[in-house]
């Protein structure tokens, strides 16, 4: 088989999907960010629904989600994409509305927000990132940061006497009737990574199909919040995150 | 055609003339005086006849941001609140401004500050017309006066709001939004339809189709070069809005030694203390600002070289006042008269002010 053979498109298993552009990402060497960014392009390329896809970007690192995916877009402010994608979605029930959110966005500042939307079993798909650490500001302490972990603002390691308890938000989502699809990933491996797309497809599948909130957590690395090397945070997060923040399906009420 | 005229509350009229205008999405939180707004749409059910989005959200800040996300798929929306619950609004209106969406915002003003009064107030003078969130923004400010004109300037905010791309604030308060009067409600109009928002308006997040590119609805941007470029293009529109739409009544001036400046509520006070200051033999005039941003400084100024002083009224300490100062083409004596907290002044006590303030 020659180098031709192989490229040929039948035989292509993985390739860049049409919609995640040429923009240069400005996310670290190692952080999660553009794995999950190229799994949301590929599913909605996979629906055919570029056209009907509009995406709510969070403040926080993936900000800048609209560089980078060839869809349309509105910038949130910090905390608000829930309120945002209920309106958008509500008004323009046909399309395929998602926020994209991290820990402090979603899980902190926008908590009132997330849970409202998700309580309200808006038809519409959150894509929630947590690494455990606000990046963006240069790494202090989100909501999900572990106990014990140093951080900009926890120097000394976040102290539950001082800082409260890490907020499994997403469990907690569990308990909204208006959630019909909650799951938590992770894209360490490349058979976590053909999870998560799964789990992407089936939430974006959900809100099209009108039958409530879907929330996709996704346990990420921050290698420069966390001063680690990619492979090290890989190994740090396997190790200490996914005790607190078990992967799996934690809530699916959709009849298969 | 024969106009059928019905009798209720400012708040409700607003409520009608939303569902009459074609509005697609009002989203509020309940906060007295102004839930009849709210109420008065659960009640009505548009979704039923013209499709229009209602929904109680769970903050004065979700539903602002509800605003902005509807505004930016280019469809109608508005919100209203009264005082406290606009301070809360102000960082969405601010990022409305930024992004050039056209939105309406009622606020429906009671005494503070802090959590105040529920009683009428005209104290957010300085938050409606100097921009409220942070960044150099403006907004239409329309002061209504009666029942009718909460009805009209629904219709005519949307019109400014759309022709600007701009947020639009009627500044009304406790009283217009109370108070029972007839009002002759505005026709029924459709509400536009997802292809004719996609023609008209361009700029709108409706989902890419393989025509164009993305349209991205972002108020970020890193390059202060840029920032600056884009607070320029505000400022084109600011001074286009101060050019072509300043509004503005004038009664009894053309005689007038004395003049009131009053808006909203006051403004009919004022016009009552007029009438029996003429009757007593003191030519005095009023001035009603309709627009309080664009102020209608060349009113004011105009206005200036021909009366002996002017005496600014308002539910608040002096707001209003500044925008008269800076607004005289000559320095004339100007008094301020406010009654605070949710007091609302009588006719009497204006006039007994005029005659004090200018030894008359």
């Amino acid at each position: 088989m020659t180098p031709q053979d192989i490229r040929r498109p039948e035989n292509i298993v993985a390739a860049k999907p049409r919609l995640l552009n040429d923009n240069t990402m400005h996310y670290c060497p190692g952080c999660s960010h553009g794995v999950v960014h190229k799994l949301v392009a590929e599913v909605i390329e996979e629906m055919g629904a570029g056209h009907i896809a509009i995406g709510v970007a969070p403040v926080g690192c993936a900000v800048m989600a609209y560089n980078y995916l060839d869809i349309d877009w509105i910038e949130a402010a910090h905390g608000r994409a829930p309120a945002i994608a209920t309106a958008v979605k509500r008004l323009n029930p046909s399309r395929l509305v998602f926020t994209y959110q991290g820990d402090g966005d979603l899980a902190a500042i926008g908590t009132a927000e997330t849970i409202h939307a998700a309580n309200r079993g808006e038809n519409i798909a959150i894509i929630f990132i947590n690494n455990g650490i606000y990046g963006m500001t240069g790494g202090q302490m989100a909501p999900t940061t572990l106990e014990g972990m140093v951080t900009a603002t926890t120097p000394y390691g976040r102290r539950v006497e001082l800082n409260g308890y890490p907020l499994n938000i997403t469990d907690l989502a569990t308990r909204l009737e208006g959630t019909c699809y909650v799951t938590r990933q992770s894209v360490h491996t490349a058979a976590a990574v053909r999870k998560t797309r799964k789990a992407i497809r089936q939430a974006f599948e959900n809100s099209m199909n009108g039958l409530g909130t879907s929330i996709v957590e996704i346990v990420s690395t921050c290698s420069s919040g966390w001063k680690m090397t990619p492979v090290e945070a890989n190994k740090w997060m396997e190790e200490n995150m996914f005790e607190k923040y078990p992967l799996g399906e934690l809530k699916n009420t959709v009849k298969k | 055609m024969e106009q059928e005229v019905t009798l209720m509350k400012g708040n409700e009229a607003i409520a009608h003339a939303a569902v009459r205008y074609g509005v697609d999405g009002y989203f509020g939180y309940p906060i007295t005086p102004q839930s009849e707004i709210l109420e008065t749409l659960e009640e009505l059910m548009p979704w039923d006849t013209t499709g229009m989005v209602v929904l109680q959200a769970e903050s004065e800040v979700a539903a602002i941001n509800m605003v902005y996300g509807g505004a930016a798929t280019g469809k109608a929306c508005m919100t209203s609140s009264s005082s406290p619950g606009i301070s809360l609004k102000q960082e969405g209106i601010s990022y409305i401004a930024a992004g050039e969406l056209p939105a309406l915002i009622v606020n429906c003003m009671r005494g503070g500050p802090g959590l105040g009064t529920i009683q009428p107030s005209q104290a957010d003078y300085f938050q409606a017309t100097k921009g409220g969130g942070h960044g150099d923004y403006h907004l239409i400010v329309l002061a209504p006066a009666s029942v009718q004109e909460m009805a009209d300037f629904v219709g005519l905010g949307f019109d400014l709001a759309f022709k600007y791309r701009t947020p639009v604030m009627m500044l009304a308060d406790g009283i217009v939004g109370q108070m029972m009067e007839k009002v002759v409600l505005p026709p029924f109009r459709p509400r536009l339809t997802d292809e004719e928002i996609a023609e008209q308006r361009p700029w709108a997040v409706t989902g890419r189709p393989a025509t164009r590119r993305p349209n991205i609805m972002t108020t970020l941007e890193l390059d202060p070069c840029l920032m600056e470029k884009h607070n320029l293009h505000l400022q084109e529109t600011y001074d286009l809005i101060k050019a072509n739409e300043v509004r503005y009544e004038e009664y009894y001036t053309d005689d007038c030694d004395y003049l009131i400046v009053a808006f909203g509520c006051v403004a009919r006070i004022c016009l009552k203390a007029v009438e029996e200051a003429r009757a007593q033999g003191i030519k005095v005039g009023l001035l009603r600002p309709v627009t309080l941003w664009p102020f209608p400084a060349e009113a004011v100024g105009r206005l200036s070289s021909r009366v002996k002083g002017m005496l600014v009224a308002e539910l608040n300490t002096g707001q209003m006042i500044e925008d008269v100062l800076l607004s005289l083409d000559e320095r004339i004596p100007v008094h301020h008269f406010g009654r605070l907290g949710g007091i609302v002044m009588d006719p009497d006590e204006v006039l007994v002010a005029l005659k004090e303030k200018f030894s008359l």
